[in-house]
């Protein structure tokens, strides 16, 4: 009992933030920051079922595969890498200067870190566009649009069309498109909503509710914005790069 | 045990290293290397940037060691789907079918 009593005293005097079954700042950010990490858990799991069926299929059709990866743009997927690791380091920085008591640079850094994953989702929206327009969406996603993509002769290098080895069919490309919308698709959710995230987080942190004692928000928050970073920082090779060396050998 | 504080000419090296590990893994994947050795590249350097972000962005390295344990018990798991369903997959065929 003397235990509890003096747990109820430390609490008179702690920061507004602590919760009634915290002892301190310390073990409630520690908390925090643990189940955080056990939700990324469940999302490695979530990805990584799309990860281990993209693996199979590409084992499978490996021609098709390379000749599907080969027309995304490797421009458009690189400059996008890098936008989205430069918005890593922003949000690692908003966390530094939160830690640090550096309101203003902390607000700043947020809304960097928003504008860079916003720039990430507008230029992911041009490759969707380009991939509209090739007939490439797969399926029946767009109605009346289904995939039909032109396939290209041999000596044809045409860049809008798909240029498809000998055995690989338009069906086996098409596979390689369910992963490639599925895979993005589901990554660009994470983003909208990591941006709706810190968009809470810049409004708590204007109006002054982060300091050098409480800011877990700011940080877990961050981790989210780093995970999705990583899914990424596979995405690009396994998407865009993995055929790139066979390209000389094609069409 | 206090927090600590990573401050930003760490935050600076890694995102350079990110940075030079993207234009690595473009610039390698345009050559032929033998077997699945470009997709062993690939991943390799995937990894190895993807381990950076964990250590100093995510401050795995500063964290409790439980941490540590949480996400290896996941990767742990992560192996065990791509073990089981690979393994399946891959030696399908094997045996005569009737």
């Amino acid at each position: 009992m003397p235990e509890a009593l003096a747990t109820t005293q430390e609490h008179a005097g702690a920061h507004s933030a602590l919760q009634h079954h915290f002892e301190n700042m310390e073990q409630q950010r520690e908390a925090g920051t643990l189940g955080m990490w056990v939700f990324l858990v469940t999302e490695i799991m979530f990805f990584g079922g799309m990860f281990l069926a993209y693996t199979i299929y590409r084992y499978k059709y490996p021609g098709a595969f390379a000749a599907a990866s080969n027309h995304l743009s490797l421009w458009l997927g690189g400059i996008n890498t890098v936008v989205l690791i430069f918005s890593s380091f922003t949000m690692a920085m908003a966390v530094y200067s939160t830690q640090v008591g550096k309101r203003r640079n902390s607000i700043i850094c947020l809304l960097l870190t928003m504008v860079l994953g916003l720039t990430f989702l507008g230029i992911k929206a041009v490759e969707y566009r380009d991939k509209y327009r090739d007939h490439l969406i797969p399926g029946q996603l767009i109605p009346g649009r289904p995939f039909d993509p032109e396939v290209a002769k041999s000596g044809d290098a045409d860049e809008h069309k798909l240029h498809l080895p000998p055995g690989a069919t338009v069906k086996n490309a098409e596979m390689f498109y369910w992963i490639y919308f599925a895979m993005t698709g589901m990554h660009a959710l994470h983003m909208i909503i990591g941006v709706g995230l810190l968009t809470i987080i810049t409004i708590l942190a204007w109006r002054g509710r982060f300091s050098p004692e409480y800011h877990a928000p700011v940080e877990i928050s961050g981790l989210y914005w780093h995970f999705v970073d990583i899914v990424w920082i596979f995405l690009f090779p396994l998407l865009y790069l993995l055929g790139r060396h066979l390209e000389t050998h094609m069409g | 045990m206090s927090e600590h504080i990573v401050y930003p000419r760490v935050y600076i090296v890694i995102f350079l290293a990110l940075l030079l590990g993207t234009g690595l893994t473009a610039w390698v994947a345009y050559f032929n290397f033998p077997g699945p050795l470009n997709a062993v590249v690939a991943l390799t350097i995937a990894v190895i940037k993807a381990t950076l972000v964990v250590l100093y962005f995510m401050h795995v390295r500063y964290s409790p060691r439980l941490i540590a344990l949480v996400i290896a018990s996941g990767l742990f798991w992560l192996a065990i789907m791509f073990a089981l369903t690979i393994s399946d997959y891959s030696t399908r065929g094997w045996l005569p079918v009737n």
